[in-house]
């Protein structure tokens, strides 16, 4: 076994490879956990993330089919892939999670996130907001004389782009949905 | 199969077609109604605790040595905080449970109701699963799911919490058979594939070791049965968690005894330079792997296990096989029989001369004493006293339950239930009331310490109403040993709130009980009491006194690697002569 050179005092290193060596490189990935829509569901998916330490940075739930008692969670979570191999398992041993998909390895996937801006602003600043709303494809769901509340919808990296030119034009306030995310292609994973 | 009743009846027809005869304990507003269905019936035995802690034990031990899942009944609020401690066992141990928790009427729930606790959000985190039955319709359903999912994959505890009013409401009773249960099948067969590498492996290695767990307890009699016969036909050595003792009988030749911190040297040494591990339903608990990054540097380890988490969670293996062990051993045993039975002897031969070198070391001698009584001898005349009898072992948590892990044999799985992954202490004295309502004939001896024993030690009174003669073996050593160990060790001797300060007088609390208490303190006298004990027809407390200041040995300090093991000074006298590592 010397002979494979193994790396001192290194568990993560084999001394001998029947699989992959994980990377120890922390990446984002993009979950979708099909659950049976009973209560105590989500928190039971919640309480995996916060009792086993790991991150949440965007979650969305919802019921996607009401005669199947189906929901759908999407968790954007962190980690390395021996970290997501482990939140995967720790997900999938939860009784009413149905399915667990990594979409960001699995597939190549769609993700998106829809966002509500209110700009608070009058002459030039308004006019500007409304003009970059209009470069970022974003809708005027409400207005008043001083305001107006876009909506827009893109990855996160849209929306944050949004909103980092809409502060200086008087952003008050954002609402955002978190990541909705789904396999492209005819397969339904 | 269906009519009409009411929960509380439901409660009791679902558990009787379940093939439940025992349930543990204690009533109060919140389950009258299912008390009342209790008392209009035969067919099955409610055991009254004196607290909710002690009932969940109590279920733990009828599990372990039955192999059935054991079954619970509290009240709302108190009664279902007082099982958390147990349901935290069951949960880190693996124990089919199916505890059922009274709950405020389904109108008052979040009203901060007399009684109310969050029992479902409390529990969530010590159970596998739990439920909250509102719609009376639903609730047959519901427990013999729960029977469903506390007993299959990797087994846990489930609780079920039942509103007064839905205990009192009419609905209709299905039974076992129309249960939805599709929804949850771990699976159980192994990959094929995977299964043949591994046998591969198997022809080849030079120093392979078996690494088992209580997974194999857990997956039954049949599993420790097939276990024997691969670990007897290729000639590999075996060690086991404290958790799988049994599996593999001690007076097996192959055996290597307990591994871990207080696992034997020859046990840990040959896990440290193994070329194979495999493991069989053990979890690389941190009291087995001490320093995760020196954990048996050179070898290609496997891992079978029936829960996907628990693989690649600490140690990253090379082959990972997901399955019940039972099955993956069967597919096993078959291929390689169909393979030729190889193994590669001449390496075998070797490693063997190594293991039987380590075995030299006699890591478990110990200075004895003429005048008191060594806790370590006080467990060998027990084991020489009992075995061979129709035993069976709890202990308390503490150093009393290392010794107990290393000087007492157990040649069949089912027979020693101890808290392993929680470390409860007073697990075990309960637990052995459990073991002996499961089995009224069985000789059942918990080996405690003072300090755990005094725990749960209100279960006295239960003992005496159920006619339970359990042996309540106390090594008294007037300290919390284990605590004082690390603090000699570890704490330059101060002993911080460590020793069992105004102590009762076991014997007179025995007779209070109307138990036989028996003391004892010369070892010349030891074997005639431990006689005496087996021998009387009733409850024992025995109070073992014991040296006070004796150390757990040998010991992995937490976070060592395994190669680097404190033993006693004898061991370490003979050690360093000899220059065995």
């Amino acid at each position: 076994m010397a002979a494979l050179n193994i790396k001192k005092g290194s568990t993560s290193h084999s001394a001998y490879d029947l699989r992959d060596t994980h990377s120890d490189v922390e990446r984002s990935h993009t979950l979708a956990v099909i659950v049976e829509n009973e209560p105590g569901v989500l928190a039971r998916v919640i309480g995996l993330f916060s009792g086993r330490g790991y991150n949440i940075d965007s979650l969305t739930v919802a019921e996607i089919d009401h005669k199947g008692h189906r929901s759908r969670i999407t968790i954007v979570t962190r980690g390395t892939e021996a970290v997501i191999e482990q939140i995967r398992a720790q997900l999938g041993r939860i009784v009413p999670v149905h399915e667990v998909h990594d979409l960001t390895t699995e597939a190549s996937a769609v993700e998106r996130e829809l966002a509500l801006f209110k700009v608070a602003a009058t002459g030039e600043k308004r006019v500007e907001s409304l003009r970059l709303a209009d470069i970022f494809r974003a809708n005027v769901v409400d207005s008043t004389l001083e305001s107006f509340v876009f909506e827009i919808t893109g990855t996160s990296e849209k929306i944050d782009a949004f909103a980092e030119l809409m502060r200086p034009l008087g952003l008050v306030d954002v609402a955002r949905t978190g990541v909705a995310a789904l396999a492209r292609g005819v397969g339904n994973l | 199969m269906s009519r009409q009743m009411t929960g509380a009846e439901m409660v009791v027809q679902a558990l009787k077609d379940q093939g439940v005869d025992t349930i543990f304990g204690y009533p109060g507003g919140a389950v009258l109604p299912i008390y009342d269905a209790i008392f209009q019936q035969n067919d099955i035995k409610h055991i009254l605790v004196r607290h909710e802690q002690a009932a969940v034990h109590m279920a733990e031990g009828y599990a372990r040595s039955t192999g059935k899942p054991g079954c619970v009944l509290v009240t709302s609020g108190p009664g279902a905080t007082n099982a958390v401690t147990g349901l935290t066992d069951a949960l880190m141990d693996s124990i089919p449970l199916v505890v059922f928790s009274g709950q405020v009427p389904t109108f008052m729930i979040g009203t901060d109701g007399f009684q109310e606790a969050d029992t479902i959000g409390i529990t969530r985190a010590c159970t596998k699963h739990n439920w909250l039955v509102k719609d009376p319709a639903k609730l047959s359903e519901t427990i013999h799911q729960a029977f469903h999912v506390a007993t299959s994959g990797r087994p846990g505890p489930v609780l079920v919490d039942l509103p007064k009013d839905v205990q009192f409401a009419s609905a209709e009773y299905t039974g076992p058979k129309t249960a939805r249960t599709e929804h949850y099948q771990p699976k159980v067969k192994g990959d094929l594939d995977a299964i043949t590498k591994l046998v591969e492996l198997m022809e080849k290695a030079e120093r392979p070791i078996f690494y088992t767990g209580g997974g194999v307890i857990n997956s039954g009699t049949g599993a420790s049965q097939l276990l024997r016969e691969v670990v007897d036909a290729t000639g590999f050595p075996i060690t086991s968690t404290l958790m799988g003792l049994g599996a593999y009988p001690a007076s097996g030749k192959n055996w290597l005894g307990m591994l871990g911190m207080h696992g034997l040297y020859e046990a840990n040494l040959a896990m440290h330079d193994c070329d194979l591990m495999i493991n069989l339903g053990a979890r690389f608990d941190d009291r087995i792997t001490g320093r995760v990054a020196d954990f048996s540097p050179h070898s290609i380890k496997a891992h079978v296990d029936i829960d996907a988490s628990s693989i690649n969670k600490i140690i990253q293996v090379d082959l990972p096989i997901l399955g019940d062990i039972g099955h993956v051993l069967e597919d096993l045993l078959k291929v390689w029989k169909a393979r030729g039975r190889k193994t590669n002897k001449e390496g075998l031969g070797k490693w063997w001369q190594k293991i039987d070198e380590w075995k030299k070391v006699r890591c478990l001698s110990y200075t004895n004493s003429d005048t008191i009584i060594k806790p370590q001898y006080a467990l060998q005349r027990l084991e020489e006293l009992t075995k061979g009898r129709d035993r069976y072992i709890t202990t308390e948590v503490g150093q009393h339950q290392m010794w107990a892990a290393q000087f007492l044999g157990f040649d069949a799985p089912n027979r020693w239930m101890t808290s392993g992954g929680l470390g409860t202490m007073g697990y075990g004295f309960p637990a052995s009331i459990g073991v002996q309502i499961a089995h009224p004939e069985s000789l059942v001896i918990n080996i405690a310490g003072e300090a755990s024993w005094l725990m749960n030690m209100q279960e006295m009174g239960t003992c005496t109403q159920f006619r339970t003669p359990v042996k309540q073996f106390i090594l008294n050593n007037e300290r919390l040993g284990m605590v004082r160990q690390w603090q000699d060790l570890l704490h330059g001797g101060r002993y911080s709130q460590s020793w069992s300060e105004s102590l009762p007088d076991f014997v007179k609390l025995a007779e209070a009980f109307g138990w036989k208490g028996i003391v004892v303190s010369d070892p010349k006298e030891l074997d005639d009491a431990i006689m005496e004990m087996i021998e009387y027809d009733g409850p024992v407390l025995f109070d073992c006194l014991v040296e006070k200041h004796e150390n757990c040995f040998p010991m992995i300090p937490s976070g060592k690697p395994h190669n680097d093991m404190l033993l006693s000074a004898d061991a370490e006298a003979f050690r360093g002569g000899a220059a065995l590592v």
